[in-house]
């Protein structure tokens, strides 16, 4: 009964998952999709990887990290390295592996002594640990110091990215509606409660933030690999920043709302391409406004749920007969 | 030995920009828990202040440093009224956001109007270097400590003697009790953010003279380094963030000077984490715990 | 009738300050034992003693597990809480923003498991896994009729429901002991008697050992078989509910000044 009803919900996302690529897909056909806007909704899909990933570690488990993009740049460089040497379609998919793997093990060393900390001193702290990840890569000569890397083989089109879209953004909801995701956002609502409820606080807050590292690597070897040049300047602070700008732009602790966040940021951007400085004026006035005018998020905390939708109408229904 | 006492010359110069611009988060950080994310760039506007106004209208130093604190506690004034004062009540990433957003608009406004380009910060005080027994210090390093620590002094009897700073005081510990014995809350805090951006100011015009090259984006990585100065000092306290500022200064000079500059950055950060994991809220910042 | 819960020679200083001193008490299986005392007495940094919110400067609490006696002294409050201890708090904790179902869902975390890529790939397991917790969790909450409120967030709660909530709370981790701190604050008569009902339900049907902190004399009189009495952190007296009420040094220090 219960697997019944879940594989209603199931097949209703994936049939969105699936008439989303066939839309894109017909759209390039067609020719209505472009280079330039291929590349607007690649850009778009990385950030959502990104910002999903951050938004389980700030907008569930509760954790102000500002460190995004040092987990990134792991992703990021392990692929290029990986895929300039050896250019083949099973490397870059074994660099993915690669970079979740080093980003995890990055992310514990920041994160167990770092995650001890709160609020604001936290998001300073992982801001450096993330800024000291992006000097040693500016440092070393496998990557290419500060030049950075070109010419990276291109195997992430967008069909590759779109898929990764999907992936990361079902184990991260996944990963909130069970048992761990339930330990985080008690984490997030009140440590001392948590804790006296048998929750390993510490634990279940380095277990979002090593999740929320490893989307963000996968995310930085997507950009690697369609941009096809990094160099470690992609991976500062005003990277972090921008992912956290998503988040709250979208809503902290929504999903739905990271999805339209940056969306609508992806859209903005490409739209203003053509305003040379006036450009990022208007992005922060936009930026402001929003915020002065919708201070919780473009969706607070809410979330499309096909669940919800189904009860709502079960209900119409239920009234009538 | 005379080497050391040079970095030591060079990095008080340099600590002593970074905690003047400390002195600015600290203090709105202690009052409305904001990381003022534009503060840096109010320091780019006061240097561009200082450029202009000694170019074209010909001011002295002293002259130019005075308006440009003045103008700089305007802009700190303005910001607050229209960005964060509607957000007071806003949860604190909100306003967090809205800081960024302002310090976006402040950046690419200033490269909009006036072009991206670095210019060179006009020599209104003509270097003279000095030799102290085989030691080089030049009468603008001398001057930059100076300034800076009179108006660090300054700024400590403007919180503890007068009316205002006791307001000031009352609010950071608790706005609604402050507000229940009759203080102003939002006169305080403007008050805080004219007497912060207006050290920024100051801040601004002496790195202009001491590094003699200046350009819109200048504020952001001397911001950063001076909130980090500012947490490492124990945000909300003023001779915290005054320490950290010296702290963080005399540390980029002593890794440079070893030769590892590529990782000066690093090494500040490093300290910062360590300092934290040792002293979760700082040097002289109070580490509360919550009551059961 | 042996003991669960054995507490020698227990100390606290904070800095100058003795907030417990010298305390030796002990808690018997399937008993409902009382603290009481004047404000300022210690009772609440007690129980964050016991339930290891903070660490005992020195003296020692003994629990007796089916493995044997176990020191608690500076184990990590949530190993405690795992080896069978709940508790609510003075000021109501619940996670706010939470269901009222989650709220009891993240009780229940230590005593289920869900693989990583069970759960985000969603085996069959899974699924049978979450019905069975949330069968349990709804029938826990029907006890106590909360069943209406599952999907309510806890902070839209009435005050007295939110006191409820955060008792089924603690009872959904299979508590062998439940300390109760001030359960009765707040309340009118009406709903302290419902209380009282309740504990005494609570205390019947899952056979557990309740500890309870309370200022309301009827509530304890009424459920207590003992009764511990502390004033400036030492205990003054240790009896049945007639032998504390005719006690000339607890009603000097205590009920003398409400009399």
């Amino acid at each position: 009964m219960i697997l019944k009803a879940n594989l209603k919900y199931n097949i209703c996302w994936l049939i969105l998952m699936v008439a989303g690529f066939y839309l894109m897909n017909a759209l390039i056909l067609v020719g209505v999709i472009d280079s330039f806007l291929e590349n607007m909704v690649v850009t778009i899909g990385i950030n959502i990887i990104l910002a999903v990933g951050l938004n389980l570690v700030i907008g569930f488990a509760g954790q102000f990290s500002l460190g995004h993009a040092g987990f990134m740049a792991v992703g990021a460089y392990a692929t290029a390295i990986m895929i300039s040497k050896t250019p083949t379609a099973g490397a870059f998919y074994l660099s993915i592996i690669v970079g979740v793997i080093v980003a995890i093990i990055a992310a514990l060393i920041v994160g167990f002594p770092t995650l001890r900390l709160r609020g604001d001193y936290l998001a300073i702290a992982t801001m450096g640990a993330a800024e000291i990840i992006r000097i040693i890569i500016n440092n070393l000569k496998i990557t290419n110091g500060p030049s950075g890397m070109f010419n990276i083989p291109q195997f992430a089109t967008w069909p590759v990215v779109y898929i990764m879209v999907c992936v990361t953004t079902i184990i991260i909801v996944n990963f909130i509606h069970s048992r761990g995701g339930r330990a985080a956002l008690a984490v997030r609502e009140d440590e001392i409660a948590a804790e006296s409820m048998g929750i390993n606080v510490f634990k279940w807050k380095l277990a979002a933030f090593v999740l929320g590292a490893a989307t963000a690597a996968v995310a930085g070897s997507m950009q690697a690999s369609y941009l096809q040049t990094i160099a470690p300047s992609n991976f500062n602070i005003m990277e972090s920043i921008a992912i956290l700008i998503i988040v709250v732009l979208g809503g902290v602790g929504s999903i739905t709302g990271t999805f339209v966040a940056a969306t609508i940021l992806g859209v903005v951007d490409a739209a203003l391409q053509n305003f040379g400085a006036l450009r990022m004026v208007i992005y922060a006035l936009v930026l402001i406004l929003i915020m002065i005018f919708k201070p919780s998020g473009i969706m607070g905390s809410k979330e499309l749920s096909f669940k919800r939708l189904f009860n709502r109408k079960n209900k119409k229904v239920g009234a009538k007969s | 030995m005379t080497t050391l006492f040079q970095q030591l010359i060079n990095g008080l110069s340099l600590g002593s920009i970074y905690a003047l611009l400390a002195l600015g988060y600290t203090m709105v950080y202690g009052i409305i828990k904001l990381i003022n994310f534009a503060h840096g760039d109010i320091y780019m506007l006061g240097a561009f202040w200082g450029y202009y106004t000694i170019n074209f209208w010909h001011f002295n130093f002293i002259f130019a440093l005075l308006s440009a604190m003045l103008v700089c506690a305007v802009a700190g004034v303005v910001i607050e009224y229209f960005a964060y004062r509607p957000l007071r009540h806003a949860p604190r990433i909100t306003a967090l956001i809205t800081a960024i957003g302002v310090s976006y608009f402040l950046e690419n406004g200033m490269s909009y109007l006036y072009g991206a380009d670095t210019r060179d910060f006009p020599q209104v005080i003509k270097q003279v270097n000095f030799n102290l027994w085989g030691v080089r210090v030049s009468n603008i390093q001398i001057l930059i400590l100076v300034t800076a620590c009179l108006l660090m002094i300054l700024l400590q009897l403007i919180i503890k003697k007068t009316k205002m700073g006791r307001a000031m005081r009352a609010v950071s510990v608790d706005p609604d009790a402050a507000e229940l014995v009759g203080i102003n809350i939002n006169r305080t805090i403007s008050f805080t953010f004219a007497l912060g951006s207006s050290m920024a100011g100051a801040a601004g015009v002496l790195i202009g003279l001491y590094y003699n090259s200046i350009d819109p984006l200048m504020g952001m990585t001397p911001g950063i380094k001076a909130f980090v100065a500012a947490v490492v000092g124990g945000i909300g306290s003023v001779p915290g963030a005054s320490l950290g500022g010296f702290l963080i200064g005399l540390l980029e000079t002593a890794v440079q000077s070893v030769g590892l500059s590529a990782y000066k950055d690093a090494a500040v950060y490093l300290v910062l984490i360590i300092i934290l994991l040792v002293l979760p809220s700082g040097i002289f910042g109070k580490n509360v715990k919550e009551k059961v | 009738m042996t003991t669960l819960l054995n507490v020698e020679d227990l100390v606290k200083n904070f800095g100058g300050l003795t907030a417990v001193s010298d305390v030796d008490m002990h808690l018997n299986d399937d008993e409902l034992v009382a603290l009481i005392g004047p404000n300022g007495a210690g009772k609440t940094t007690l129980f964050n003693l016991l339930t290891g919110v903070i660490v005992p400067s020195s003296g020692s609490i003994t629990f007796r597990s089916n493995d044997g006696l176990i020191p608690l002294n500076g184990m990590k409050t949530y190993k405690i809480a795992n080896l069978g201890m709940g508790r609510t708090f003075q000021n109501i904790r619940l996670f706010k923003e939470l269901t009222v179902l989650d709220n009891v869902l993240i009780a229940m975390t230590a005593n289920y498991k869900e693989g990583f890529l069970q759960s985000v790939f969603r085996s069959p397991k899974f699924y049978k896994t979450e019905a069975r917790i949330r069968q349990d969790a709804i029938e826990l909450l029907k006890i106590f009729g909360l069943q209406d409120d599952v999907d309510q967030l806890a902070k839209n709660l009435p005050y007295g429901i939110q006191r409820r909530l955060e008792i089924v709370r603690s009872l959904a981790m299979k508590p062998k002991i439940l300390f109760l701190d001030e359960p009765a604050a707040g309340m009118n008569p009406e709903e302290t008697a419902d209380l009282t009902r309740l504990i005494r339900q609570v205390q019947r049907d899952f056979h557990i050992t309740v500890l309870l902190i309370e200022h309301d004399m009827s509530l304890v009189m009424n459920l207590a078989s003992r009764i511990y009495v502390l004033d400036h952190g030492s205990l003054l007296a240790e009896g049945t509910p007639t032998e504390i009420q005719q006690n000339d040094a607890v009603i000097k220090a205590y009920l003398g000044e409400e009399a």
